[in-house]
């Protein structure tokens, strides 16, 4: 946390929500900051009369920077003198200036950028955090985003030394390397040095190659915990039915809970006991929290009308028995089940169907639209916009092989969804490293929307045909094993778990980076028409 | 006496008075001119009437002239477009020119052309027969009748859509007569046939009529509508008038005129008279078969207000109209109202007489009555000096009330300072109080000002202490218009003189002036006039049309303007999308305005609600959301507002489920409408009760649904649910 001041006299911070879980824990008052607010319209914050300086941390956009501008006008008019400073994470726009300046408070305040790209969430999870990434890009088209994903790339490059091969999967993917070299291009004073990069590939995945997989009912732990409590910043929020403690629990996840199972060694118990006793209370109550939370899961997971849900998601993933699966959707329509398992039920039969048949799309929007309101019309205009739903007028179907899977012990990927469909994202990951490029794979590619592109400078020999690259005989092994993964538009943790398993399975060490974590509900919430009470 | 010239008609009394002698003097005669003039007092075009003359080919252009209603000449021009079928105004008083091959042609009262549009291919192919010019829902209509005998109507000359009326069966030669009836929201065309009688709207669908009638209905060959479309007049080919109501349900009389004629004009006088003209004579018919009969020595043009008719002569322009009821109570004979009474008391009182007094007696109970009648009264009268006797007689009578409200009276003397002064030959808008009120004040004034009398109409604005931004400011920015299209003054001089005029009057916006001086090509004008603009914002909103066809072209640049629009200017957004022909996306805009309303009326019905619970309670309530504010209801032990709010607002049995309160839920069942009965009983888990319902619903569907519900322990019930079905069933075939 550069950004945050080392002065003597008490400083206010102003963010936003989402910032506020990130950053909460850097800043206190050690570092000056008296204390952080919420931001928002309420006008709450009269009772700090002694503090002369105000800061305010948030994202350029336009209804926040409004919020700020009314604030520090109202002030000046009950004649309070205050030196205010707004940083805008990650980075200014000209816009937000420009409405400072119209609103006439620019004069009086000082603007910052905080380049605040990835946030480390695991060992092996980087994030932006900006949930807002996938409407702004998918439904208004908005490029500004893409920006910050080739800077945070950047950066990254230029820790860890320029990565040779890259792998782009669909427009957003090729857009942000060509943006990704572009601010690069003045860096480059010497040839790069690939062979000491300590990231050997990078795969740019643009979301829309994979809509099916966020929308699948996650059934590793993590995913559930997702599904069920809301994971925000790598923290789960555990209510009073799960902790039986009056107050919410915030507990955080890291997969560095997993390595407990990985000592071996009386020195390694030593080891523990001596460093790790004092967290193992913690990790104590964290443990019964989680199993709180297991038995709060399985006791909604038991019920019937889950059982009937995931049948339909399976079916609809093997492209089977469609009329019942409408069926399925129009009773759970009519029943008023949650609006959110119905919407992502309604993509799922349009994206494995690649669109709806124009009759029952048309019935379905009715009942929808009759059952939960009528701002929906605008919430499938809006899926529509983003791609998730299609009206089509001649059916064709498409499907999707199955495996049966071992749970316990999976040996394929699919096990993060019980077997019943493996990420496509992860699939190609997979597939592309075995064949070093997409050649041999035109026959997928060619039905990935905006296409694919490579770029590789290294290879190992012997495999791919292509020819132009160096060989990668004189890459330290370590290194071409290192694969980051970039879901551009957003990610699972069942994509995180699959991921982490090929790992496991091939001896490739991923990283993965998004722009944000979510499931299929929160994503499907982004792009709803939000109800009016 | 006041009453003088007043005719009874029936027992109703009606009046005719001198507005203006007529600028023009005697060189114009009527019956040489097709006449067109506008309601409300407005303006008059006439048009040389060639085709009366038949020494006058085709090839002279006839002269169209705009006079005010006191015949000053407004403008004139050689009309040197197509043949003129029809001339009118609309309701903001443009002049509709409608040519005989369809086209409609929009000046204003200066004779610029505004625009033209037209009426249709098949009025283009087969030519127009004739036209009606009339006041719809929407504003100004047009309907017109080709020579293939079909209708055609534009409801809104500001909404152009063309819509076909359904055709009369049988009809092979031009209707006898004709009009338009606005009723219900909807504009129908009445069409007579001989003695067969059509009414025909844009469905497709006619309607055969039948009208009550002592004898035989002969051939219809003119018709009447009353200018609040709500009564008609149909006049006979042997000269028989039946009034009746508009949807001719319902007759008020028959009057024979024994005139084999059609007569020239066929008006209503406000509801309550039919005038009927012949050349220079002219007969008023009462709805109770009386009649008054009157003779001019020219040909005149008669004009339809709503509370009368204005009647143009020669020489003059006067007004016929039904005594207003105050001013009848005031001056009829032997009147032995308080205002009557109150108005003597304050002659007498002029006249240093005690005999005042005694006059004060006798309404002493009423002076209230009284003074409110000598204000109305004034209100009607046309001579400044009646209106002032009536005013004295009103303040008079004010000083023996103690606590009477003054409003009525400022407002009185207010309205009547702005009618004297439009009143004026010079001005020559003949508004009687009636017609203000209908009219309004604001559009009074943006008739002052479409006639360029930007000074009386700011002086009218102050004097009424108008808000300057909807005022003043207003009328500055339309002068400055104005002015900048004056192109013998120089930039520089020009700018100046603006900018002393308008100062910083708030709501000014130069960049309006500047878009017009950029109209009328003056771009250096423009440039100094936006010197002036105060808010830098808008100084952009010049360049902003060619900015739109900028990004137009770049995608990316686009769908970031339509952000920044969505959340600073939605307007403009839906503007956007409408030009890019959008629909879906204007629409979605659309439905979003619309939900923002409702979600703030919503809001603004918890706050009143929370603010009164407060006052009554005591406790603090606002600020927090429905269920809070029922929550701490409860809780603080006001069930009975809990349940009222509950009712406003939404449903309470899922909720109580929620928390698993089966007991306090069966409880609200009770109160669920019929339709939702049958899920809320079955999610309380009352199968069997459901069961019952839902037969008594006699829904089977319903049925089905509690059926599926039954598990293997609900044998009973499952039973009892397929017996209903089978009960269900057999009643059906039945």
């Amino acid at each position: 946390m550069a950004a945050a001041p080392g002065v003597s006299y008490p400083d206010v911070f102003q963010i936003k929500t989402r910032t506020k879980k990130a950053l909460e824990r850097v800043l206190n008052r050690e570092n000056g900051v008296d204390k952080i607010f919420k931001l928002d319209r309420t006008d709450k914050n009269k009772s700090l009369v002694g503090c002369n300086r105000r800061m305010y941390l948030v994202r350029p956009k336009v209804n926040l920077i409004k919020i700020i501008a009314d604030q520090i006008s109202n002030e000046q008019l009950r004649g309070e003198n205050r030196r205010y400073r707004i940083i805008m994470v990650p980075r200014k726009l000209f816009l937000c200036e420009t409405l400072l300046e119209q609103e006439g408070v620019f004069g009086l305040c000082e603007l910052d950028e905080l380049d605040l790209d990835l946030l480390p969430l695991d060992a092996d999870i980087m994030s932006m955090e900006a949930p807002d990434f996938f409407k702004s890009y998918y439904m208004d088209n908005d490029l500004t985003g893409l920006h910050t994903v080739s800077r945070g790339l950047l950066s990254i490059e230029r820790i860890f030394g320029e990565i040779p091969n890259i792998y782009c999967l669909g427009r957003a993917g090729k857009m942000c390397y060509e943006l990704l070299r572009r601010l690069s291009g003045g860096e480059k004073l010497i040839t790069p040095d690939y062979p000491r990069s300590e990231i050997g590939h990078m795969f740019l995945i643009d979301r829309e190659v994979d809509l099916v997989t966020p929308l699948c009912t996650q059934v590793t732990y993590e995913g559930l915990l997702d599904d069920m409590f809301g994971i925000h910043c790598a923290c789960v929020e555990f209510g009073s039915e799960v902790t039986s403690k009056q107050q919410p629990v915030k507990v955080m996840l890291t997969s560095q809970d997993q390595k407990r199972k990985d000592m071996k060694s009386v020195q390694d118990m030593k080891e523990f006991v001596a460093n790790d006793l004092r967290q193992l209370n913690q990790q104590k109550a964290n443990l019964s929290y989680h199993i709180g939370a297991c038995e709060q899961i399985i006791g909604q997971k038991n019920k019937g009308d889950f059982q009937e849900y995931i049948q339909t998601e399976h079916s609809l993933l093997e492209g089977s028995s469609m009329r019942e699966n409408v069926n399925y959707i129009e009773e759970s329509i009519n029943k008023q089940d949650s609006k959110l398992s119905c919407l992502k039920l309604l993509c799922l039969l349009s994206l494995t169907l690649d669109g709806i048949p124009s009759k029952e799309y048309k019935s379905l929007k009715t009942q929808f639209v009759q059952s939960y309101g009528f701002e929906h019309m605008i919430t499938f205009h809006n899926l529509k916009k983003v791609g998730l739903l299609r009206e089509q007028e001649v059916p064709a179907g498409s499907k999707i092989p199955t495996v049966d899977v071992d749970l316990r012990s999976p040996c394929d990927m699919s096990y993060v969804f019980s077997g019943a469909y493996t990420p496509l994202s992860c699939k190609l990951v997979e597939q592309v490293l075995q064949r070093e490029g997409f050649l041999g794979l035109e026959e997928i590619t060619r039905h990935l929307p905006g296409g694919v592109h490579d770029d590789i400078k290294l290879r190992t020999p012997g495999k791919g045909k292509r020819s132009g690259g160096k060989a990668m005989s004189n890459q330290p092994g370590r290194a071409a094993k290192v694969v980051l993964v970039y879901f551009i538009g957003g990610c699972t943790y069942s994509e995180i778990a699959a991921l982490r398993f090929l790992g496991k399975q091939t001896g490739y060490q991923f990283i993965i980076a998004t722009t944000s974590l979510y499931n299929g509900s929160s994503l499907l919430e982004t792009v709803m028409e939000k109800s009016q009470v | 006496m006041a009453s003088a010239n007043w005719q009874t008609l029936g027992r109703v009394y009606y009046e005719k008075m001198e507005m203006y002698a007529l600028e023009w003097g005697d060189q114009i005669d009527l019956s040489k001119f097709i006449v067109a003039a506008a309601p409300y007092g407005g303006p008059l075009a006439l048009l040389q009437d060639i085709s009366s003359n038949p020494n006058i080919g085709t090839t002279v252009r006839p002269l169209l002239t705009v006079f005010t209603s006191a015949g000053k000449m407004i403008s004139q021009m050689r009309w040197n477009s197509g043949r003129i079928k029809q001339l009118g105004w609309s309701h903001n008083e443009e002049l509709l020119c409608v040519q005989d091959e369809g086209t409609v042609l929009v000046y204003d009262i200066f004779l610029t052309f505004i625009r033209q549009f037209g009426m249709g291919q098949e009025a283009k192919e087969t030519k127009v027969l004739d036209v009606r010019i009339f006041n719809s829902y929407k504003g100004t209509g047009i309907a017109i009748l080709t020579c293939s005998f079909r209708v055609f109507i534009v409801n809104s000359i500001d909404d152009l859509r063309i819509r076909r009326l359904a055709e009369v069966p049988g009809l092979d030669s031009a209707p006898t007569a004709w009009g338009i009836i606005t009723m219900d929201g909807q504009s129908q065309a009445l069409v007579a046939k001989g003695n067969e009688l059509y009414l025909i709207d844009h469905g497709g669908q006619y309607q055969k009529q039948e009208i009550e009638i002592s004898t035989p209905l002969e051939a219809i060959i003119d018709m009447a509508i009353s200018f609040n479309n709500k009564y008609i007049a149909l006049f006979t080919e042997s000269g028989l008038v039946w009034i009746g109501s508009a949807d001719l349900k319902k007759k008020y009389c028959e009057f024979n005129t024994k005139s084999p004629q059609k007569p020239t004009q066929f008006v209503w006088s406000g509801p309550g008279a039919v005038v009927a003209m012949w050349e220079k004579m002219m007969l008023v018919i009462g709805p109770d078969k009386d009649y008054i009969p009157f003779h001019h020595d020219s040909t005149v043009s008669l004009v339809e207000e709503e509370d009368g008719i204005r009647i143009i002569g020669r020489d003059s322009v006067e007004f016929f109209r039904k005594v207003p009821q105050v001013t009848e109570q005031i001056f009829k004979i032997a009147s032995m109202e308080p205002g009557a009474m109150l108005y003597e008391a304050s002659r007498e009182f002029e006249r240093q007489s005690q005999r005042a007094d005694e006059y004060i007696r006798t309404v002493k109970d009423q002076l209230d009555v009284a003074v409110s009648q000598c204000i109305q009264a004034a209100g009607h009268e046309f001579e400044p000096s009646r209106q002032s006797a009536l005013l004295k007689a009103a303040t008079f009578g004010k000083c023996f009330l103690t606590d009477y409200n003054p409003e009525p009276f400022v407002n009185m003397c207010q309205m009547l300072r702005v009618l004297n002064q439009v009143r004026k030959p010079s001005i020559g808008i003949p508004l009687t109080y009636t017609q203000l009120e209908r009219l309004t004040m604001p559009v009074l004034i943006d008739r002052l000002v479409m006639r360029k009398y930007f000074y009386l109409a700011i002086r009218i604005c102050q004097y009424l202490k108008l808000p300057e931004a909807e005022g003043a400011s207003r009328i500055l920015a339309h002068w400055a218009c104005y002015k900048v299209q004056q192109k013998n003054e120089d930039d520089e001089h020009l700018a100046r003189v603006i900018a002393d005029k308008m100062g910083d009057t708030p709501g000014v916006s130069y960049s309006e002036i500047a878009n017009k001086a950029l109209e009328v090509g003056r771009p250096d004008l423009a440039i100094r006039l936006l010197d002036y603009e105060p808010k830098a914002s808008r100084q952009d909103s010049m360049i902003q049309g060619e900015f739109f066809m900028a990004i137009r072209n770049i995608p990316e640049a686009c769908s970031l303007f339509l952000q920044y629009c969505r959340q600073q200017n939605p307007q403009m957004m839906e503007q956007l999308y409408y030009q890019e022909d959008n629909f879906q996306e204007e629409a979605t805009c659309k439905v979003v305005n619309s939900f923002k309303q409702e979600q703030v009326d919503e809001e603004i019905r918890l706050l009143k609600y929370q603010r009164r619970l407060e006052e009554e309670l005591h406790r603090e309530y606002t600020d927090l959301s429905l269920h809070e504010t029922i929550h701490k209801l409860i809780i603080d032990n006001s069930h009975k507002m809990a349940e009222t709010l509950r009712k406003e607002f939404k449903a309470f049995v899922d909720v109580c489920m929620k928390q698993n309160n089966k007991l306090e839920a069966r409880k609200y069942v009770q109160r669920v409408t019929p339709d939702k009965k049958v899920a809320c009983l079955i999610k309380v888990g009352l199968l069997r009760e459901a069961a019952d319902v839902a037969f008594q619903n006699r829904s089977e569907d319903e049925l089905n649904r509690v059926l599926r519900k039954c598990s293997v322990t609900d044998r009973a019930v499952e039973d009892q649910v397929k017996g209903y079905r089978q009960q269900l069933a057999t009643a059906g075939k039945r």
